[in-house]
């Protein structure tokens, strides 16, 4: 093939004139605001998983389970004998959805911008230490290009998931349909929802393809492009979404354990 | 109505700049640029702005409103408090030529390295044919103005200048176009990882954001290119499985390139 090599380089750009230094714009508006709702809110979700998949059940005793509900942290539970204590189950799943969640194209974004600021905002100056940064182009952000592997991962505790919640739907050999239950199913549909939005699945599924037209196949892997495509365009939502509600999910299985609430139910 | 304060960029590369401020008389359904024009015919008539068709399609009014940008020709002053004082200013991701235009040739020759649209050379043109859902992915990118409003905005480009050799969100929105192109045959993932820098993009959206032309430049050309690339390049599952099924470094795609006459594809039925 005739043409430009690939190894051409381009031109150095020459430089502007923007204003230089953390947060230096010329921006009027509330820019910080959301980035620092988004941070509270992904901060405290995050810490609390990470306590509570890993260090609560070893320090405090608290169980993950009870009544025929398992905490989502910890499922599929995994807990072999010689599993000492002072390790929590957790331990086996948690660091999936953790790198699914880090490696999300979504939460990257998110993420750049506030924990990092870079930008802190649209048109809104970045710290000189910036200047050192190959973002993904070097270690340790070039493993964001992994995510698929995670994606492909995730779909274990997800199927486990619903697993979870049909199976709460019967204890003590009678059909509870208890808050419990709702939450769990609740939490399951948000992260299918979230994995199913993935932008690595969307690729995968049909994205890659340059010609949707050229076989049966690649016809339905077309069609199944723009479902997954219509999902993709609120990741954002199933992403906050399920965040929030594996949190929820968590407390109340917590609360219910330790005896500090009851779980309304019907049964029958 | 009352006067809208406004306060403009002046200067040129060898001096530092100034904002000088008019107060400019507000009519019904007036731009910035019109604004910018009745200062011009008012009180500053060599003040330097660079436009072309009112009509937000041309791409060249490209500017910064209160620090955020747009093109003047589609920014209302009734979508600001006329109270408060307009602030307008020169793309800062370019060098400045004078008062509110910007030297953006630099994007040209970004443009140059690109391999271009590179159909086969076995197949004669009137040959070409392909369905509409192949094509429709690549007529969102053709919307594209050249406004370099994403180019402006892109942090990488904006603060990190040189030392993160950056094609920009323009660019690689017209990659994911000759890439996603239906009978294009040039593989530009090399291009796009190493010159183009692609990994330089950390996906903030904030091109997205101020694209007149509302082109999905992160979720539809720059993510989907990330994912290209990693097929091609960080993909160990990928890879082993085309060593398994003895393929090349090819994306399964390609393979079953191109939809032409006279070259019906290899699958179980024609197109219809
Ligand atoms: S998403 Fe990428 S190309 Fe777009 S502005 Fe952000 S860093 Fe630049
Ligand atoms: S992609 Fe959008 S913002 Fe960027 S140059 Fe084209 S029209 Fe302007
Ligand atoms: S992009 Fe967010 S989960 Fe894959
Ligand atoms: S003058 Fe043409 S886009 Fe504004």
């Amino acid at each position: 093939m005739t043409g430009i090599p690939a190894s051409l380089g381009l031109p150095r750009k020459p430089p502007g004139t923007a204003r230089q230094g953390l947060g230096a714009t010329g921006r009027l508006d509330d820019w910080a605001l959301a980035p620092a709702v988004q941070a509270i809110l992904f901060t405290v979700c995050a810490t609390y998983l990470f306590v509570s998949g890993i260090l609560f059940t070893p320090l405090l005793g608290t169980p993950y389970e009870v009544d025929g509900y398992l905490s989502p942290l910890f499922s599929p539970l995994f807990r072999p004998d010689w599993l000492p204590t002072w390790i929590s189950p957790g331990l086996f799943i948690l660091w999936v959805p953790l790198g699914f969640r880090a490696t999300c194209y979504y939460y990257r974004k998110a993420y750049y911008r506030f924990y990092f600021a870079d930008p802190p905002g649209c048109a809104v100056g970045e710290p000189s230490l910036h200047k050192r940064y190959a973002m993904e182009t070097r270690f340790p952000f070039i493993l964001q290009n992994l995510h698929r592997l995670f994606l492909y991962l995730a779909f274990i505790p997800l199927f486990f998931l619903w697993i979870d919640a049909g199976v709460s739907v019967v204890h003590d050999g009678q059909v509870r349909l208890g808050l419990g239950g709702a939450i769990l199913f609740v939490n399951a549909f948000l992260l299918t929802g979230y994995s199913l939005s993935c932008h690595s699945l969307r690729h995968i599924v049909g994205g890659q393809l340059d010609c949707f037209s050229c076989s049966r196949r690649t016809r339905v892997r077309y069609t199944l492009w723009q479902r997954l495509t219509s999902l993709n365009l609120h990741h954002m939502a199933w992403a906050w979404a399920s965040l929030i509600v594996v949190t929820l999910a968590d407390v109340y299985i917590r609360l219910l354990a330790i005896g500090a609430i009851a779980d309304p139910a019907i049964r029958f | 109505m009352p006067d809208a304060h406004l306060r403009v960029f002046r200067g040129d590369s060898s001096t530092e700049g100034r904002f000088e401020e008019f107060d400019v008389p507000v009519e019904e359904g007036m731009v910035v640029l019109d604004a910018l024009h009745w200062i011009q015919g008012h009180a500053a008539p060599d003040l330097a702005v660079r436009w072309n068709c009112k009509a937000a399609k041309c791409g060249s009014c490209s500017a910064e409103v209160d620090g955020r940008p747009h093109l003047m020709c589609k920014t209302r002053l009734s979508d600001f408090d006329l109270e408060q004082t307009i602030t307008v200013e020169p793309m800062r991701a370019f060098p400045l030529i004078r008062d509110l235009v910007t030297d953006v040739s630099w994007n040209y020759e970004v443009n140059k390295t690109i391999q271009p649209f590179t159909p086969p050379t076995d197949v004669p043109q009137e040959d070409w044919r392909w369905q509409q859902e192949d094509i429709e992915r690549v007529q969102e990118y053709r919307k594209c103005i050249e406004c370099f409003l994403c180019q402006d905005v892109c942090h990488v480009l904006r603060n990190h200048e040189t030392e993160r050799p950056f094609m920009g969100p323009r660019y690689l929105v017209r990659a994911a176009g000759l890439e996603m192109h239906p009978i294009d045959q040039a593989d530009r993932r090399e291009y796009l990882k190493d010159s183009g820098g692609i990994g330089f993009c950390n996906i903030t959206k904030c091109c997205t954001e101020v694209c007149p032309e509302h082109i999905k430049i992160t979720d539809n050309a720059i993510i989907p290119l990330k994912e290209r690339v990693a097929d091609a390049y960080y993909d160990p599952i990928g890879w082993a499985w085309r060593k398994l099924r003895g393929g090349d470094a090819e994306s399964g795609a390609r393979a079953e390139l191109p939809v032409l006459q006279g070259n019906p594809p290899q699958t179980d039925e024609a197109p219809d």
